[in-house]
């Protein structure tokens, strides 16, 4: 097969993930930025697990899903203590420890 | 186990007053008291036991600490070693007994200091017993932190800055010796396997580049440790915010460490570099004994005027060492005893001046010899002792240096004789201006000092005039080992111009 | 030859010394009769010492101590050691003598001072360094007394230290007397480093194989140290401010011993100087130099005892003078020493007893007529007046006769010069002395209505009696049959030499006479009717000039003082700025690029995110153009 097209997908999602992190404000947004990055990273190991015709990547891309899982267990609970106390899911209110 | 006992002994003070409350202050005093009394008691029944004539290291410790690196725990003295151990344990309770109350008032807690001190005593007992390159560096380095804290938590005026200021010259000088110390590893490694034990080191064929760039790692921290122009800039402001006792140790003993330093890991283990940098380094020690003389003449503060005539013996003592015989080292270890005396002398009679007076600036005083005799003839007589009046302890060791050096380099000594005179400038103004004239309003009622005080600065004074007369004790335990120095820097002394009573 | 008594000369008054100043006030009773029955008991260990030395054969007189070994190091052996020979037992009999003396006059003339204890023990303090200086064995020991003898000299100068121009003399005595003690040092180091040794005899021995300029050079230095003991030029300004000090103290230290001891140096060390030509002539030279100076200073001095240290400081010179000749004058200068320690230890005494009558007045044109108030001080002082100006039969007359005479027999050009001088000398000093004699003694009464003029008690006038009649016998005693000459021989002329004779010696004492007749006549010319009681201010600029002492202490500040304050202050400012500049420097640089590091720490996450992804990129990037 032909991974041309799967790992241009991959890229141009995963640009769209770092785009949104760098430049939105709001931490749920910023969050789901952070999930596509990673799924655009697993389209990557499942297209390359495909052409060599091996499981190894399709194992790293249900790692990669478990600590995602994780992590967003942990991210959003830390997003929603923070909307709490502070009625804002801005990341840059969060900014305590700069100053 | 002498050694280890001796340089324990503090550290157990120290952590029998951690167990005492805060409050019980004359508790905490009476016992750092002491334990320091005790370990000088210690001290000078090993010196009795020390076999002059035997060469090399005695009282020889070692257990092996940190095998895969080759970094044992070992011990030993020699004649120089031991002598400034002598001076470390003997300053310490006194120290402790003239400022008995100098540990109140500060940042920290009465408790804390005298731990500190105890600690700190410990930590320079280690730095001259140590016979293993590594285990040297670890005291080297660690006894900077109670000093540190001595300084920044109970002097006076700008003391963060100073305490500061120390702390970051000493790291300085002690990371470049750092370096010095792995590319000597190194060096070991190759050549007799990984050993940081200093006799083994001396062994070492070092190509001259190497040698060269590994001694001025170790010189540099040393020639700060020792403040050597132009590295001197630390001691004034420290030795200016520490309390007396503080300055006592620290110019004292601390800096000794530098001199130390610079003969047993200097001239004894890069033969071949100090005699490639011997003049430079004289040049140097020449400028600082002429440079330091002439700011303590300018000073208007009584403790910096006390650094800055450090600094000029200092130079004396630098320039003893690498004169390379056996008179200028001989008389450049005694130096370094002496220098503890009289420096010891002056910062306590400073410092109860200062206490009395509430003010460390010289003009503030004035006909302090009708007001308070004893105090004014101590600070007198430690000054002479300064100035190297012959009879005092200092003389012997000032010509010494002097004769070791004419020897050898005839103008650098006769340069450096003209520091004599100058000594008698800048000791005479401080006695004039404070000790002598009218009394000045508000010093009319000053007391004298107390019994406490007369003990604690008699013993020195009579170091001072004892030495004078009499050195032979203290050069008869120097001498082999001075000796020993010159043979392994590969030294003979020079002959005299004319050989017999060819008449 | 060994004794064991030669420890108790320096032992018992520093002894005493010590004991006076540890115990205090409760010492305040008793303190100055013990100090002086110490100084007396070590006259008279100087007496038995001189009758052994003199039964014993001459080549047998010399003794020496070893009391342990000082400093050993290598090669570098000093003993603690004393010697006792001919040219040590002369000074010893002079300084305890003349020491006894005024510890005796002093008991009386101290009473009032509430620290006259202190004083005494600053008086055995300065017997005992002055003793270990003579009878030193080697220069390190002689180096000892000799630092002592300066330290005892500053206390006694700043005895009155409350007063703060008398500190500022006492430190100026010191300093000025170690930039002397730096060419003792250095002839040290070059015996030492020439010889292998600093003992007198281990360097005599050697003497002969070193080369003249190492001779030269340490000749020149010792010479440099005589200077500035005994106020020689050019480091002679100390001496008329150190009269700041009690009269008894300037009688002993700055008019009898301390001041000496340069001529006793280059006396002892006369095997150096006898092998460098050059050095003697220096050692001439300066003589020359201070001889006149100090004399012309002296005739315009109206503070009577500044007259009597620039007369001091003109009599060394002839001392100096005489070293300068060798074994020819190294006997007559020591014996100009001896008798000029009488007469001019019994006219400071004579002048602390006219300022003890006066209320401490000190300038002679307050005084005028004094001779009828006070006689037995006007004949004591005339009697040494009559020595020191050299009229026969008084002992300055032996003595200094000889000096002029040795300064003729040095032949030539040279000969005529020094002579000359020394005889331009003469003649001053007849007139200086003249005058403190008249405006003192004689003439007008001068003084203010509220002065009392008296004579001093016993204790005063018996020590002042004691001198006066050394000074009329001390030089015939010395002189006849060439008693002090023979006896001095051993020491300094081991060789015999030939001693030439330029001009008779009848010749140079008619010469002398006629000195000190015209000298005499000009001072009586000009002030026998002198009536003003304040110095006259219309006068020309040499007057001028010797007023001020010829404009030493402004050269000294000139030369010496601003330049070295402005190098002080200039070194505070690079200290300051420069060196600490530097590293206070370099903490800045470090501060301030920290300061601009910490932008980029925003604590954005996005901007940490983007920080990452530009670094990814630039590695991707970096490969990328490595593998392409």
């Amino acid at each position: 097969m032909n991974p041309t097209n799967y790992l241009y997908l991959s890229a141009l999602l995963f640009s769209i993930g770092a785009v949104g992190v760098i430049v939105r404000r709001n931490a749920i947004v910023v969050f789901m930025c952070i999930e596509l990055m990673l799924n655009a990273a697993n389209l990557a190991f499942v297209t390359f697990a495909r052409m060599n015709g091996n499981l190894e990547g399709q194992v790293i891309a249900f790692f990669t899903m478990v600590v995602a899982a994780c992590e967003v267990v942990v991210g959003l609970a830390i997003i929603v203590s923070i909307y709490r106390s502070r009625r804002s899911a801005s990341v840059d209110d969060a900014s305590l420890l700069s100053r | 186990m002498t050694l280890t006992i001796i340089g324990a002994l503090p550290l157990f003070g120290a952590l029998l007053i951690a167990l005492l409350g805060n409050s019980q202050k004359e508790n905490i005093k009476k016992l750092a008291l002491l334990t320091t009394a005790l370990t000088f008691a210690a001290t000078v029944v090993a010196a009795l036991n020390f076999e002059i004539d035997r060469p090399g290291f005695q009282f020889v410790e070692k257990y092996s600490w940190i095998p895969p690196l080759g970094v044992n725990f070992q011990v030993g003295v020699d004649g120089i070693s031991l002598i400034l151990i002598l001076l470390s344990t003997i300053l310490v309770p006194v120290v402790i007994l003239a400022g008995w109350n100098e540990s109140e008032g500060g940042r920290f807690s009465v408790k804390t200091f005298y731990i500190l001190m105890l600690v700190l005593e410990t930590m320079m007992i280690g730095v001259f017993a140590a016979t293993d390159v590594f285990l040297f560096y670890i005291f080297f380095e660690a006894m900077l932190v109670p000093v540190y804290f001595l300084i920044g938590g109970y002097g006076s005026g700008a003391r963060q800055a100073a305490a500061v200021k120390f702390l970051l010259y000493s790291l300085f000088g002690g990371l470049l010796m750092l370096a010095s110390i792995i590319g000597l590893y190194v060096i070991s490694s190759n050549q007799i396997g990984r050993t940081f034990d200093i006799e083994a080191l001396q062994t070492l064929k070092i190509d001259s580049l190497t040698e060269n760039l590994l001694f001025l790692g170790f010189f540099i921290a040393f020639a700060i440790k020792a403040p050597l122009w132009p590295l001197h800039t630390w001691l004034p402001d420290a030795a200016k915010s520490a309390t007396p006792g503080t300055s006592i140790l620290l110019l004292g003993v601390l800096d000794k460490v530098g001199t130390f330093g610079m003969i047993r890991y200097g001239v004894e283990l890069f033969p071949n570099a100090s005699k490639t940098f011997t003049p430079l380094i004289i040049t140097l020690a020449v400028i600082s004994i002429i440079y330091g003389a002439i700011l303590a003449i300018g000073q208007k503060d009584i403790e910096s005027l006390i650094a800055f005539t450090s600094i000029s013996h200092f130079g004396f003592i630098t320039m003893g060492i690498f004169a390379m015989t056996t008179h200028g080292n001989s008389g450049a270890t005694l130096y370094m005893l002496n220098h503890g005396f009289s420096t010891a002398a002056l910062f306590m009679t400073a410092g109860w001046m200062i206490s009395r007076r509430g003010s460390s600036t010289i003009a503030d005083f004035g006909g302090l010899q009708r007001v308070t005799p004893i105090l004014a003839w101590s600070f007198f007589i430690a000054g002479l002792s300064s100035l190297a009046l012959p009879g005092l302890s200092s003389f012997v060791s000032e010509f010494l240096v002097l004769v070791g050096t004419y020897t050898r380099y005839p103008v650098a000594a006769i340069i450096g004789t003209i520091g004599i005179i100058l000594a008698a400038l800048y000791i005479l103004i401080p006695v004039q201006k404070a000790l002598h004239g009218p009394t000045t309003p508000g010093n009319e009622n000053l007391p004298d000092l107390n019994k406490r005080e007369i003990i604690a600065i008699a013993p020195i004074i009579a170091l001072i005039i004892g030495l004078g007369f009499y050195p032979k004790p203290a050069l008869d335990v120097i001498n082999p080992a001075a000796k020993a120095t010159i043979t392994k820097a590969g030294f003979t002394d020079p002959a005299p111009v004319v050989k017999g009573g060819d008449k | 030859m060994t004794s064991s008594n030669l420890v108790y000369f320096v032992a018992l008054p520093l002894f005493s010394s010590a004991l006076l100043m540890l115990l205090g006030r409760k010492a305040d009773k008793w303190g100055h009769v013990f100090a002086t029955l110490v100084s007396a008991s070590t006259f008279f260990i100087g007496v038995f010492e001189f009758l052994a030395m003199r039964d014993r054969a001459v080549e047998m007189r010399a003794v020496t101590q070893k009391l342990f070994t000082w400093i050993s190091v290598g090669d570098f052996q000093v003993d603690a050691a004393l010697l006792l020979d001919q040219l040590s037992i002369s000074f010893v009999l002079l300084i305890t003598g003349v020491g006894t003396l005024i510890h005796v006059y002093s008991i009386t003339y101290m009473s009032h001072d509430r620290d006259r204890r202190r004083f005494f023990a600053y008086l055995n303090f300065f017997i005992a360094s002055m003793l270990l200086l003579v009878l030193g064995d080697s220069y390190l020991n002689l180096y000892v007394g000799w630092e002592g003898v300066g330290l005892a000299s500053y206390l006694l100068i700043g005895f009155w230290n409350q007063k703060p121009e008398y500190a500022t003399a006492a430190k100026k005595a010191f300093v000025m007397n170690r930039v002397g003690d730096f060419g003792l040092s250095i002839a040290i180091m070059i015996a030492f480093a020439t010889f292998g040794s600093v003992s007198f005899a281990g360097i005599e021995e050697k003497v002969g194989g070193a080369s003249e300029t190492a001779l030269t050079a340490m000749g020149l230095m010792l010479l440099l140290a005589a200077t500035g003991k005994s106020a020689q030029f050019p480091l002679q300004a100390w001496l008329g401010d150190a009269m700041a000090g009690p009269t008894p103290v300037s009688a002993l230290i700055h008019a009898a011993t301390m001041v000496t001891a340069g001529v006793y140096l280059i006396t002892r060390s006369n095997f150096v100087f006898d092998a460098a030509p050059n050095a003697q002539l220096a050692v001439v030279i300066i003589g020359v130099i201070t001889l006149l100076f100090g004399a012309i200073i002296g005739t315009a001095k109206d503070d009577i005892k500044k007259a009597l240290a620039a007369s001091t400081m003109s009599q060394i010179g002839y001392m100096i003078l005489a070293t300068g000749f060798g074994p020819a004058g190294y006997a007559f200068a020591i014996m100009h020493l001896l008798t000029h320690g009488f007469f001019k230890a019994g006219m400071f005494l004579g002048a602390g007893s006219v300022m003890h009558g006066m209320s401490d007045e000190v300038n002679m044109r307050r005084y005028g007529g004094l001779a009828k108030f006070m006689p037995i001080t006007t004949i004591t002082f005339g009697l040494g007046y009559l020595a020191i100006i050299g009229v026969p039969p008084f002992a300055g007359y032996y003595s200094k006769d000889k000096i002029i005479e040795t300064a003729f027999n040095a032949g030539g050009l040279q000969g005529i010069i020094f002579g000359g001088a020394a005889l331009l000398g003469a003649i001053i000093t007849a007139f200086y002395m003249t005058r403190v004699m008249l405006l003192t003694f004689f003439g007008n009464k001068r003084w203010a209505d509220d002065a009392h003029p008296h004579e001093s008690p016993f204790l005063m006038w018996a020590p002042m009696a004691v001198l006066a009649v050394g000074s009329v016998a001390s030089g015939y005693l010395l002189y006849s049959g060439k008693a002090f000459v023979t006896w001095l021989a051993p020491v300094v002329d081991k060789h015999k030499h030939e001693h030439v004779e330029f001009l008779p010696p009848i010749v140079v004492s008619i010469l002398a006479v006629t000195a000190v007749v015209i000298g005499v006549s000009i001072a009586l010319l000009k002030y026998r009717g002198e009536q003003a009681s304040e110095a006259p201010s219309d006068v020309n600029i040499f007057t001028r000039a010797a007023r001020r002492d010829l404009l030493q202490d402004d050269a000294n500040e000139f030369m010496f003082m601003r330049p070295g304050q402005k190098l002080t202050s200039a070194l505070l400012a690079t200290d300051e700025k420069v060196i600490d500049g530097t590293v206070r420097g370099v903490g800045a640089t470090m501060l301030g690029s920290a300061r601009g590091m910490r932008k980029l720490q925003s604590g954005y996450v996005r901007n940490y995110a983007l920080l990452i992804l530009i670094g990814a990129l630039l590695i991707l990037g970096t490969i990328w153009v490595v593998t392409l």
